[in-house]
């Protein structure tokens, strides 16, 4: 099943965990199965019409999924889903 | 390979010759690399966590001229992180600091000084002076600002930021690939991504990225190696990891697009609807009515019907607490709404009064009465409490 990086911003719904496994054939579904498997992190990563929050990036295969089909880019069994918050610290 | 940065060369003396005799046996520098090097004129926007191994390295590395872009003074909370002050620096000008530091470690490097923070009034007149930028700031709204300067002057822009474990490393040019908007075309909302003030940050992670983007900056300017444009490098300390993902060019930029949109400066508090500052919320008028002043409280804090109501985390409280406060932590809240009671006024608290004014809205928007502790537990422990712990 693909793998889920989480970025430190957002552990706090995984408990603590920095790489998760859902199940999922393109991308919605893998978010939509994150969000049931740690309730409240979908909110944080799409808009209330579902749409990608436009400050979070994400990768699959290491490109942005906005250049690819979006929340519909497809999943293989082995890629791996980054997601990118923007931090500002320095 | 892209073209080098600096195309003039400064011919060394002997000294330097002397003191830069390791980078000079390497083939990729040698003496063309280092003249560049000497030629060359960086500025970094800020002296905090990714400026003070900035400014040192690149000081050390022979860089001719380093601009220094700040208007803080050091403080005791810096220093965790901030190497290129020490103890006896705290309340001295952060710029007067750092040029301190460098001409120690390296006299032939010249250090301008901008004793000012960068702004939509300054930053060009600022930039247009340097061949680099090296972003080391700590807010949203002056990575935009650098951002979109650098764009519009055609400047490199080696990027770093950092949260807690976490760092992120590119290098934007739009002359060669992608800009800062084009992989994040708009700042979080107010609240959502919380700031090293608020968040903290382990304090090593500044050493590893700001030397992360002081490589970057070297090669830049020798043109030597593969420069981190269209790739962005995310560090996990805990787990010891980087990993690369590729940053496009995107086509709709609306700074280094074909058709920009942003063709000069704009308001980028406004923009990303924070000030431009990580550190506590200053005084603001449209505020007053949500907000309470700590003494305020203190001359309220007996009264039966107030609750006094700390958001922060479980791990901070264990570093300080209001006597009476009762402990819900801001991201649990909208969850245990019911445990509040309407009957009730609540005066909300956290660190340093951002959270806790988030947290306010978010009562008040249920129907319940609250205000925010302006300054938060740090506030109250100066006008009302000394013997609280500040951190």
């Amino acid at each position: 099943m693909p793998k889920v990086r989480i970025p430190t911003p957002l552990r706090s719904f995984t408990g603590g965990v920095a790489e998760v496994v859902v199940d999922g054939t393109d991308v919605r579904e893998a978010v939509a199965n994150l969000d049931v498997a740690h309730p409240g992190i979908g909110e944080r990563l799409l808009t209330e019409d579902g749409q990608v929050r436009r400050f979070v990036n994400v990768f699959v295969r290491d490109e942005d999924v906005r250049f690819q089909r979006g929340l519909d880019t497809e999943l293989d069994e082995g890629d791996t889903i980054s997601i990118v918050p923007a931090v500002a610290g320095g | 390979m892209v073209r080098p940065v600096v195309d003039r060369r400064a011919p060394l003396t002997h000294e330097e010759i002397a003191r830069y005799s390791r980078h000079l046996i390497i083939p990729d520098v040698a003496m063309a690399g280092q003249e560049r090097l000497k030629a060359a004129r960086v500025l970094l926007v800020g002296t905090g966590g990714l400026g003070s191994p900035l400014a040192l390295y690149l000081a050390a590395a022979g860089v001719g001229t380093i601009g220094l872009v700040d208007d803080d003074v050091v403080d005791a909370s810096n220093l965790q992180r901030q190497i290129i002050h020490g103890t006896s620096d705290i309340g001295v000008h952060k710029v007067a600091s750092a040029k301190a530091s460098v001409l120690e470690i390296n006299p032939h490097v010249e250090v301008v000084e901008h004793r000012t923070f960068l702004t939509s009034d300054n930053a060009l007149d600022i930039i247009a002076d340097y061949d680099l930028v090296i972003d080391g700031t700590d807010n949203f709204p002056t990575r935009y600002l650098v951002n979109d300067a650098c764009v519009l002057l055609g400047k490199p822009n080696v990027y770093g930021s950092i949260f807690r474990f976490e760092g992120q490393l590119s290098v934007f040019w739009a002359e060669e690939g992608p800009c800062y908007r084009c992989m994040f075309p708009e700042p979080p909302p107010p609240g959502m991504v919380p700031n090293c003030a608020e968040g903290g940050v382990l304090g090593i992670m500044a050493g590893h990225i700001g030397t992360a983007q002081g490589i970057e900056g070297i090669k830049l300017i020798a043109g030597i190696g593969d420069p981190m444009i269209g790739r962005l490098g995310l560090y996990d300390a805990l787990e010891q990891r980087w990993t690369y993902v590729k940053v496009n060019k995107d086509p709709a930029c609306p700074v280094c697009g074909p058709e920009p949109t942003v063709t000069a400066l704009i308001d980028y508090e406004e923009f990303c609807g924070v000030p431009s500052h990580d550190r506590m919320v200053e005084a603001d008028l449209s505020l007053a009515e949500l907000e309470i002043l700590p003494n305020e409280y203190a001359e309220i804090a007996g009264k039966p019907d107030v609750v006094l109501l700390d958001v922060r985390e479980t791990h901070e409280y264990e570093i300080n607490r209001i006597p009476g406060a009762v402990l819900i932590p801001k991201d649990t809240l909208p969850g245990r709404l019911s445990e509040l009671d309407p009957t009730k006024e609540y005066v909300v608290h956290c660190k340093s009064g951002v959270r806790s004014l988030e947290s306010t809205e978010l009562l008040r928007g249920a129907g319940l009465r609250a205000r925010s502790m302006r300054g938060g537990i740090n506030a109250y422990s100066k006008q009302v409490d000394p013997s609280i712990p500040v951190y």
